[in-house]
């Protein structure tokens, strides 16, 4: 069971989560019409063995997107923040 | 290396199986091989046996880091079936089943093929429309299917729950009759036996660290055991394909999840078949050892850890208990993880790759072991020939930017959904 600190609600069970994706992986501009970047966008990703940046979704929760700091290979979760607070 | 026969075995018993010589040698590795095969489990092994076998390719090395059949190969519930419908999938798990039908024969090795059938549950009218069009692809390619409705799967598994209280009525089921298990261990060991006769060279604790270049062109790998050139480089190193593609400046539609499965104490011979729940993700079948061997869904968050978590073991449970209510007070015996390549459409990439030098055989997501016998041939084939077999010719990387993916389930580009 992975302990995940909602930076709304405190340390929560996972379970209260829905993992969403990368959270490295930025939506390009809508008028950017070059099929590679879209590709990169829709499809490919880092998939690194080690520290990795996601969004969960604490849906049973306060509803906050949360990006989490987490090791792939460890699942030590090194920090945590509002997915918002990233934006812009 | 001696043909095993029951002349052999009565012959060893004899003489109190003293004599068994070892089923394969354990070489150091030659400075350079036509084929350096990365990966030591059922798809890397099986590529080379068939290199050796079918393309005279005998100059080959499979490198593992640890040991042989040690990652997936050894870590699933063991089911074979080629109930697939989408164009690409349906002939090339059809070829695999056709090779695991003969495959303990080809390899003088008994990977104990059990073609018990596999039911897939229906609980709806709407998923009984969908198991009928399954069928009809299936038997329209010369693959057997059959559908039962809920008196004929009461008829044939009366142990499941079809009480007025069940959370997801059965409404039926497809059924594939020539599906069944395999002896997964056995399966690893027979590609490894077949390859070393053949002249392959297995080389044991030698982990790829990274890749030779020579303008531009991989031609060879560094490894925990020096150096090794080769003419071509072979991938099939399932969840961390991503990592040693990244090494060769490849990005790709893969992303590595966990899967658990699970083994209860041994029953008496109770599931004569594999059974998958239709409601949830969930299937059972019984081992020859008695243990009921269950699976689930992924954890769902990308990892790299050969460890599960708490939750999906309960959803597992859950999952059992809904279907047979009869497991209830059963224990657990063991349960384990294996790290899933799994891919953007939750199709496979057998294919040439962008990097001179390079070959990929990947993105099984959690569909890998049934593929064992034709992901080698196709595989093989692909490398030795240098264009795809027509089996795994849709397995390509350039199908995702041209809109030709293959999304059996259909529910995008959402890798821990597949």
């Amino acid at each position: 069971m992975l302990r995940i600190h909602c930076p709304v609600c405190g340390w929560r069970d996972e379970t209260e989560f829905t993992y969403g994706a990368d959270a490295t992986v930025r939506r390009p501009d809508v008028n950017n019409v070059d099929p590679k970047v879209w590709l990169d966008y829709v499809f490919m990703r880092d998939n690194p063995r080690g520290p990795h940046k996601e969004y969960w979704h604490h849906v049973t929760g306060c509803r906050q997107w949360v990006v989490v700091e987490r090791d792939t290979l460890t699942h030590e979760i090194s920090g945590s923040y509002l997915a918002r607070e990233v934006v812009g | 290396m001696s043909h095993y026969s029951a002349l052999s075995i009565l012959r060893h018993g004899l003489s109190g199986n003293k004599h068994w010589s070892r089923a394969w040698r354990d070489p150091a590795p030659k400075p350079s091989y036509d084929v350096i095969v990365v990966g030591g489990g059922g798809h890397g092994l099986a590529t080379a046996y068939y290199l050796a076998k079918e393309h005279g390719i005998r100059n080959v090395a499979v490198l593992e880091k640890g040991y042989l059949g040690g990652g997936n190969t050894g870590r699933n519930t063991t089911i074979v079936r080629s109930n697939y419908m989408m164009p690409g999938n349906t002939m090339f798990y059809e070829r695999s089943m056709q090779l695991w039908e003969n495959l303990s024969q080809d390899l003088n090795y008994n990977v104990m093929i059990s073609q018990r059938g596999q039911y897939n549950l229906c609980h709806s009218p709407a998923q009984m429309d969908a198991a009928r069009r399954r069928g009809n692809i299936m038997r329209a390619n010369g693959i057997d299917a059959e559908l039962f409705d809920r008196a004929e799967v009461m008829r044939r598994i009366p142990y499941l729950d079809y009480s007025p209280n069940a959370r997801f009525p059965i409404h039926g089921a497809i059924f594939q009759s020539r599906a069944g298990t395999a002896r997964h261990d056995a399966v690893a060991w027979g590609f490894a036996r077949g390859a070393d006769k053949h002249g392959v060279d297995l080389i044991q604790q030698c982990e790829v660290t990274d890749y030779i270049w020579d303008k531009g062109k991989i031609v060879g790998v560094e490894t925990t055991q020096g150096p090794i050139r080769a003419k071509k480089v072979a991938l099939a190193v399932a969840g961390h394909t991503g990592h040693l593609a990244k090494k060769a400046g490849l990005r790709l539609p893969i992303e590595t999840h966990v899967l658990q499965a699970f083994v209860t104490e041994p029953l008496k011979p109770l599931v004569d078949s594999v059974i998958s729940f239709g409601a949830a993700h969930f299937y059972i079948s019984q081992s020859d050892k008695g243990g009921l061997v269950l699976g689930g869904d992924l954890d769902g968050f990308n990892s790299y850890a050969q460890r599960g978590g708490l939750p999906i073991i309960e959803y597992t449970l859950h999952s059992a208990k809904a279907l047979m209510p009869s497991l209830s007070r059963l224990r657990l015996l063991r349960h384990w993880a294996g790290v899933m390549d799994m891919s953007m459409d939750g199709s496979p990439i057998i294919a040439k790759m962008p990097v001179e030098g390079l070959w990929l055989n990947g993105g099984w997501c959690y569909g890998g072991f049934k593929a064992t016998p034709a992901s080698g041939y196709c595989f093989a084939w692909t490398i030795a020939k240098g264009e795809p077999h027509p089996d795994n010719a849709e397995f390509t990387l350039e199908r995702f930017e041209r809109g030709y993916q293959i999304d059996e389930k259909g529910v995008g580009p959402q890798p821990n959904a597949h």
